[in-house]
């Protein structure tokens, strides 16, 4: 690890204005990935910004019914708010469904949805990856990628997103609140993150120097459902081989609103958006969902040890929608 | 020989327990001489070939770093016993990960910068890492590991397997395993007035003593290994690492004390790991499910620079009766880190395999898988013949089918549901020999009424401070509050590792001789003890040299319920219970902890762990343990073990049988019989994670 300075800002404002200052600047939220790529020598940042004193750190409502969250809110507080439980129940779900106890107490919104690939190649400083140093090549896509996407990946890089809360974000139709030296904008969830194409080193739309302050979740739609649902190695502490997270709202046995993303597939979490567009005034039944699954699959290019993903996700996401249609049906939960 | 008297097994609490807890206890890498140095090691990153270069002017450079040590400056070493301990003496790169610099900073962190910043230049040559089952350099060893004869032959195989009206012929596969103790392999050393201290985190420090003596040729007087805590080893621990060795030759070039922990994901290269399998088992048995032939056939694999040959196939020949047997070890020597112990070496593996042949011959013959296993009970060891100390499968099996509620159980596969989950059961044998090691000890009785034994045992975890004391203060008539018990360190009387569970027989033995011999020079004396009080010492050699006429194992029974998610083909286990047949038990609470930590290390062998090597660059692409899954607390619901009371005259004068690995050797195989009645999928490769289930659900 080389040396790095270190600040800890109480306005948004003076952190900007720090990390454009400094040369290899980086934000610091819970440290829960940032700083174990930095022992691997991954991520040498100059100076690291500590955003944790920050004023993020509330969950308020949004003037219009939604739901603004701070950017330093850890993962845990999230989960156990009241508000989130209550109204957007897939996020809960997803959030409880990753990391460990330990780590969700750290862990921000923020960075989780800045926390990087899991690919054992871009983790090894000691093997190329395009992701990590531009150019170097991808051995993933012939070597290790049982683990790795099976849609939207480009010649150059094979990486999935690991995270779970983001998967349920993007279901959820949030926004990213940025404040860089140019003022605030807005970035939706769906595009934050990028596909990998020939730039897999950028693995979001933000640009130098901006900060995440906020995600702020649009007003739950009434009558709708939600839930988050995650395969994994083992029973808990794993990272995704598939998840899903899926809103519902039936009325007279047809899909009136549906939205599906997909985690552990691809770059960024997958919107589902050919499938949602199948659903749409659809019957809710499990031969329409199938229909609806397979055509977004369709566009699958699973690579030589995953193409078990291509089945895993669309009988895990058929089901979530079965459960979600089903008013009388089980509970989801990791009970067994 | 003696019995020790009213040794009752009780639940005495771990003596350092709250040592632990509190953060009091310290380990191998928490020793700080004044001056300590830190060593961090430059791992190869090529399988193959020789280091053509080290450019350490950048890493040098680096603030507080001291020294880059290679094989270019690196103090010379006499030849060590193990080939793995050469490290730093040639430019070769026997496999990825091999060490081939070591720099040495004033903290960790500069340590490691300086290693980042090291430019080394490689000449690679090709590599093979891949174990195939028709490996061109496959070939038979002499031995298997234990010093097991490769191959044995009884009768005629294949005749009698052709003349079976029923047969099994299955090939199981198993990855390779790392044993990735929670504390990783440590070593703090440092040299004062030509006497080399090192604090090693090992499961038997005597060894690291012998190991040092050979390589910088001293004289092990002049050496001292202290392992006073150890965070568990697993057989990784058990043989010397290049930790203590880096440790030392660092130490003397530098005239500074130096700390060296080997990182996480440099590990699985260094400490050993279980070696792949490829294992064929064919059984023949007739229609009343007497088996006629059994034949293991062992494909493994070895490093270049030492062979190892896992001993999967051992275990058959002490398992099941057969007029007609086969059991056969070949290994290939790979461009791979060397293979080594890891918990039950070859009973894990073995088993695996033979255990869950023997559930497909259940299914073949449509008998209870109970019932074939008992049919089976050889009244003599099949191999040698030799009767059984004591055997006590059969008991276990029975016990075992009662406490889980084994009879009527539904035979047929994937025939229960319950919402989302397909159920299942399943059983699976197991077995561990009982070995025993020479050990001397020495029992001291203070004035004061209290006792000290010292006896360089290791505690890997396990409670051997404890149990020792138990011993003692059997033999001693005292209550175990009055011993103090010292292990941990090569000063004091010399004994045997901590590894094939043989521990507590070796030490536990030393200790009863010693604390016997003391108590008679008690019962001896009239009036108060002089003020050096008295000390006697035990030494075992002549008991252990014995060569016993009994065929001498622990058995098992292991009973498993499995839920299948029929969506996602996750596997959890609702129950695992195992029932033990183990000579006495010592320490109720300490053995069911041993017990119930096999059988959860079982878990992960079934479902979760099995490490790869990458082709291309000839590593293990599991480089922690976010990436090598072993078992967490979810993966571990209902766990039971239990044993049945032997009384086994021909083991040693406690009358016990190792614990420390039985646990995991049975359980992979009764979990993947459940799965398999649960599903229908017979899978013969583990660990049986959601993608290997998949493509058998409707």
């Amino acid at each position: 690890m080389k040396p790095f300075g270190y600040q800890r800002p109480t306005t948004t404002a003076e952190a900007v204005r720090l990390c454009a200052e400094g040369t290899g600047a980086r934000f610091l939220g819970g440290g829960t990935n940032l700083v174990d790529l930095m022992k691997l020598g991954v991520e040498e940042p100059g100076l690291l910004i500590d955003v944790t004193k920050l004023p993020l750190d509330r969950v308020a409502p949004a003037p219009d019914g939604g739901l603004r969250i701070g950017a330093t809110v850890r993962n845990s507080d999230l989960a156990a708010h009241p508000d989130v439980r209550r109204d957007y129940p897939v996020l809960t779900q997803a959030l409880l469904a990753g990391a460990s106890g330990q780590l969700r107490n750290t862990a921000t919104t923020g960075g989780n949805l800045l926390q990087r690939t899991r690919c054992s190649y871009f983790q090894d400083v000691s093997k190329p990856c395009n992701k990590r140093l531009p150019g170097s090549g991808c051995p993933a896509r012939e070597g290790s990628h049982r683990d790795l996407a099976i849609l939207g990946h480009s010649a150059e890089c094979v990486a999935t997103n690991p995270s779970d809360m983001a998967v349920a974000l993007a279901a959820l139709d949030a926004t990213v609140v940025l404040l860089g030296p140019e003022g605030e904008r807005t970035v939706p969830v769906t595009e934050f993150h990028r596909l990998p194409g020939e730039n897999p080193d950028q693995d979001t739309v933000i640009r130098p120097g901006e900060l995440i302050t906020e995600v702020v979740l649009p007003p739950p739609a009434p009558g709708t459902v939600s839930r988050y649902r995650k395969a994994r190695d083992r029973a808990s502490y794993a990272f995704a081989l598939v998840s899903v997270a899926a809103t519902l709202q039936v009325a007279g046995g047809r899909v009136e609103r549906a939205t599906l993303a997909f985690g552990g597939v691809a770059h960024r979490p997958w919107r589902a958006r050919r499938a949602e567009a199948e659903l749409l005034g659809a019957p809710a039944t499990p031969a329409a969902f199938q229909h609806a699954l397979i055509a977004e699959l369709a566009e699958a290019q699973p690579l030589r040890d995953n193409a078990f993903k291509v089945d895993l996700v669309r009988r895990v996401a058929q089901d979530v929608l079965g459960e979600l249609s089903d008013p009388h049906g089980p509970e989801a939960g990791p009970t067994i | 020989m003696s019995h020790a008297p009213q040794l009752t097994g009780a639940p005495v609490v771990r003596r350092e327990a709250r040592d632990k807890v509190t953060g009091t206890a310290r380990y191998a890498a928490e020793h700080t001489p004044p001056g300590t140095l830190y060593a961090w090691p430059v791992p190869a990153t090529i399988a193959a070939g020789r280091v053509t270069a080290v450019r350490a002017v950048d890493a040098l450079a680096v603030p507080g770093v001291h020294t880059v040590l290679t094989h270019d400056n690196a103090p010379s070493l006499a030849e060590p016993d193990d080939p793995i301990l050469a490290v730093l003496q040639s430019d070769r790169v026997p496999h990825h990960g091999w060490p081939i610099a070591l720099v040495v900073a004033d903290s960790p962190e500069a340590a490691r910068t300086g290693a980042g910043r090291l430019l080394v230049e490689y000449e690679s040559d090709e590599h093979d890492v891949t174990l195939t089952e028709d490996h061109p350099g496959l070939y038979t060893p002499e031995e298997a590991n234990g010093g097991f004869p490769a191959v044995r032959r009884r009768g005629d195989f294949e005749r009698s397997f052709a003349a079976a009206p029923v047969q099994v012929d299955a090939t199981y596969r198993l990855l390779s395993l790392h044993n990735h103790p929670m504390e990783p392999h440590a070593a703090t050393a440092w040299w004062e007035d030509g006497h080399l201290t090192v604090h090693d985190s090992s499961q038997g420090s005597n060894a690291v003593r012998k190991s040092l003596a050979r390589v910088f040729d001293l004289d092990p007087a002049h050496i001292t290994v202290v392992s006073e805590h150890v965070g568990g080893g697993f057989g990784s621990k058990g043989t010397t690492r290049p930790q203590a060795i880096l440790a030392a030759m660092a130490a003397r070039h530098t005239g500074h004390p130096v700390k060296l922990v080997f990182p996480r994901a440099q590990l699985a290269e260094v400490v050993g790991h279980r070696a792949p399998t490829i294992q064929r088992v064919r059984l023949g048995a007739d229609l009343d499910g007497a088996l006629q032939a059994l034949s293991q056939e062992v494909v493994t694999q070895t490093s270049t620079i030492k062979e190892f040959v896992e001993q999967a196939a051992v275990p058959a020949r002490t398992m099941y009766g057969s007029p007609d047997s086969t059991t056969t070890h070949r290994v290939t020597a790979l461009d791979v880190p060397s293979p080594s112990w890891m918990r039950a070496p070859g009973e894990a593996s073995g088993m695996y395999a033979l255990e869950s042949a023997m559930d497909e011959l259940a299914s073949a013959l449509g008998m209870d898988p109970v019932e074939l296993r008992l049919r089976n009970d050889p009244a003599t060891e099949p191999d040698s013949d030799r009767p059984f100390s004591s055997r006590g499968l059969a008991a276990c099996l029975r016990e075992g089918a009662q406490r889980f509620g084994w009879h009527g159980r539904d035979p047929r596969p994937a025939a229960r549901q319950e919402g989302r989950w397909l159920l299942g059961t399943g059983v699976a044998s197991a077995t561990y020999p009982v070995l025993v090691s020479r050990s001397s000890a020495r029992a001291h009785a203070a004035a004061d009424g209290t006792f000290r034994i010292e006896v360089n045992a290791t505690d890997i975890g396990t409670g051997a401070r404890t149990v020792l004391a138990q011993i003692a203060a059997s033999a001693l008539a005292t209550d175990v509050e009055s011993v103090d018990v010292r292990i941990g360190s090569t000063d004091l009387p010399t004994a045997p590792l901590a590894g094939g569970s043989s521990g507590t027989a070796s030490w536990g033995w030393a200790v009863h001789k010693a604390a016997t011999a003391l108590a008679g020079h008690l019962a001896d004396h009239r009036g108060l003890l002089p003020a050096e009080g008295f000390t006697a010492t035990g030494d075992t050699e002549e008991e252990t040299a014995a060569e016993s006429p009994y065929a001498r194992h622990a058995f098992g029974a292991h009973f498993a319920e499995t839920a299948v998610d029929s969506v996602t083909g996750e596997v959890r286990v609702r129950r695992l219970l195992g029932v033990y047949a183990a000579g006495k038990i010592l320490n109720d609470r300490t053995a069911r902890s041993q017990f119930i930590g096999g059988m959860v290390m079982g878990i992960g062998m079934a479902l979760t762990e099995g490490s790869a090597i990458d082709p291309v660059f000839g590593d293990f692409t599991a480089k922690d343990l976010a990436a090598y899954h072993v078992p967490v607390h979810a993966d571990a619901l209902d766990i039971q073990a239990h044993w049945i009371d032997e009384d086994d005259r021909h083991l040693n004068p406690m009358g016990s049988k190792g614990i420390g690995e039985i646990g995991i050797v049975g359980t992979a195989a009764a979990i993947g019989n459940a799965v398999r009645h649960a599903t229908g999928a017979r899978l013969r490769e583990l660990p049986l994670t959601p993608d290997r289930l998949l493509p058998y659900l409707v």
